[in-house]
């Protein structure tokens, strides 16, 4: 373990992303109890302000302090991306390697089939999903981790289907194990560091597509702090203050960034050969 | 390449849009809207909204109704609006229209730029230019549409004032209009595009960079340029075929946000606006479009890849 951190970290991609996403981690975790002002209160007479001590990255529409406001959006944009990922990928790592366990016609069927879902543009599917159930944040993680799955069952199934052929499979096979025990057991465990490898990239997708769904209106609603809903209001008052656009935009492209990077460090640290 | 390839390939096409005709029709069920309540509005008599139903055949059961809707749609009707009123097909494939000359620009452009990124970076692995290359690719990826569009309209609109922010210009009406409308949304749609395909270009380009049969090449005393240009490109940008068609998938989604905020009447913005006033036909119309859209794309990247893959020639 503490090889795989340091080769890790060897690597300029996983050094800056650990980096990065632990910066994130800290404004999760604590974001809200430094946040200097309250990221709700309207003060009118603060409207627009650049950056200053009090405030340091300055005022929005409503005189709210945006980095107060970044600080605790960061919950609602980037917990909800890792929750979404994270049930997205549990599922379309069952379906995956499923597949590839029952092979032959089933597994054709299943792959044929999640083609033909992965045909609808993943925000498009989020859009209906969301529609379907009523816009909320709860509501929008279920979108994007249903959007999420068929691409990851894909990812998976590749990987599983190599594990399949391995030695110990076999051996359970003809020691007779149920389907389950073999699929939960003895392929899952295997095909997990490459999903690990995908999962973290897809992350910042999620971050993208959350902030697209609150952005279009239809994932967190005002006055939350969400990040891509606080781009979308600052739409109409930009050319007053670009900063209100400027800062949630950068905090965005950060997490994605940073996840980004984690993950292509953490593809390098497990193939040490290339 | 056989004539079974094609064949097998033209099944799938019809699975996946059967398939996807099924997610459609599932999900606009469950909506819930009642298509009645949406024509003839709140305050309709319950007789009259009974008499609808019956009329539009909504009391029969649901397999029955997924029936008769495809039945339509195989005769090329994709029904009414219960917004406007008007036939859907037409509508939506003349915004179709519209959002395919907005990606095949956007493509356009990405190919232009992101295949000589690509190859800078691979040749100069580990140098400086490779370096700004890989930087450029991640703030690409890492910024949504939605707010290099914003951010774009900001500059280049609001601030210097070179280009209109929003709108759209038929090319036919007004060639300089319509172009000049189109500058920020194909910028916008192709800078995910271009991070992700010169990334890709590079890694396939130094995978083949590493094999045995460049190293011969380099090795029978032929120039670099000579072994890229002859032997490594050809190879290389194969795969970015496929890798371009499945892109179109990201493309179509980011033509939905990216009409929405330049204003332009593509099918993007005709299925927001349906979905936002739960016009159930002209949704399932929408996407059926843009999944048979991407399936046609994908198909067509398949049989070309078969094609060259077949004829590649060192000559």
């Amino acid at each position: 373990m503490a090889d795989f951190i340091k080769r890790l970290l060897r690597t300029p991609q996983g050094a800056i992303g650990v980096l990065l996403v632990l910066l994130v981690l800290v404004i999760v975790l604590f974001g809200p109890m430094l946040a200097p002002h309250d990221p709700e209160t309207l003060a009118p007479l603060t409207r627009y302000k650049g950056p200053s001590a009090a405030y340091w990255l300055g005022t929005d529409q409503y005189g709210r302090d945006i980095f107060s406001r970044l600080l605790i959006g960061a919950r609602a944009t980037v917990v909800m991306a890792v929750l979404a990922t994270i049930a997205g990928t549990l599922l379309g790592a069952f379906v995956g390697t499923t597949s590839a366990f029952l092979g032959g016609r089933a597994d054709e069927l299943i792959m044929r089939t999640i083609d033909a879902v992965m045909s609808i543009p993943s925000l498009l599917f989020a859009l209906l999903v969301v529609n379907l159930l009523g816009s909320s944040t709860v509501n929008a993680l279920i979108a994007v981790a249903i959007a999420f799955a068929p691409g990851m069952a894909r990812i998976t199934r590749s990987v599983a289907l190599s594990v399949r052929k391995q030695d110990y499979v076999n051996a359970a096979v003809a020691r007779g194990e149920s389907s389950a025990y073999i699929i939960l057991r003895e392929m899952l465990p295997n095909v997990i560091a490459p999903i690990i490898v995908e999962m973290t990239i897809r992350i910042s997708f999620a971050v993208m597509l959350f902030a697209t769904l609150s952005f279009l209106g239809l994932g967190a609603q005002p006055p939350a702090a969400e990040w891509g809903l606080m781009v979308s209001e600052a739409r109409r008052y930009m050319h007053l203050s670009a900063g209100i656009l400027i800062w949630p935009s950068v905090a965005i492209a950060v997490v994605a960034v940073g996840f980004n990077l984690l993950g292509d460090g953490l593809r390098d640290a497990l193939n040490p050969r290339t | 390449m056989s004539p079974n390839y094609i064949a097998k390939r033209l099944v799938m096409i019809v699975y996946t849009l059967f398939i996807v005709s099924l997610i459609v029709f599932a999900i606009t069920q469950i909506l819930p809207a009642d298509a009645a309540v949406m024509m003839l509005g709140e305050n309709a008599t319950q007789d009259a909204l009974a008499a609808l139903r019956e009329n539009m055949g909504l009391n029969a059961p649901v397999w029955q109704q997924y029936a008769i809707w495809l039945g339509h749609v195989l005769q090329g009707d994709l029904g009414t609006s219960l917004r406007t009123g008007q036939p859907v097909g037409p509508v939506m494939f003349e915004a179709l229209g519209r959002s395919l000359l907005l990606a095949f620009l956007s493509i356009g452009l990405m190919l232009v730029l992101a295949i000589p990124l690509g190859i800078i970076a691979a040749v100069r692995r580990g140098k400086i230019a490779d370096m700004v290359v890989s930087l450029i690719s991640y703030a690409g990826v890492a910024l949504p549409e939605f707010v290099t569009a914003t951010v774009a309209v900001l500059v280049f609109a609001d601030l210097m004032k070179w280009l209109p922010p929003t709108g759209y210009v038929p090319l036919t009406e007004n060639f300089a209009g319509g172009i000049a409308h189109l500058v920020l949304p194909v910028c916008v749609i192709s800078v995910i595009l271009i991070a992700h395909v010169s990334r890709m270009v590079r890694s396939e380009l130094v995978d083949v960079l590493h094999t045995d049969y460049i190293r011969a090449a380099r090795l029978k005393g032929i120039s670099r340029g000579q072994v890229l240009r002859r032997h490594a490109l050809r190879n290389a940008l194969l795969p970015t075929i496929t890798i371009v068609a499945l892109d179109v998938g990201y493309l179509l989604g980011g033509v939905i946000v990216v009409e929405e905020i330049f204003a332009i009447p593509g099918i993007g913005r005709q299925l927001i606006v349906a979905i936002q006033a739960r016009d159930l036909p002209a949704i399932q119309a929408g996407v059926l479009i843009m999944a048979a859209t991407y399936s046609i794309v994908n198909f067509i990247a398949d049989i070309l890849y078969a094609w060259l893959d077949k004829r590649i020639q060192y000559g």
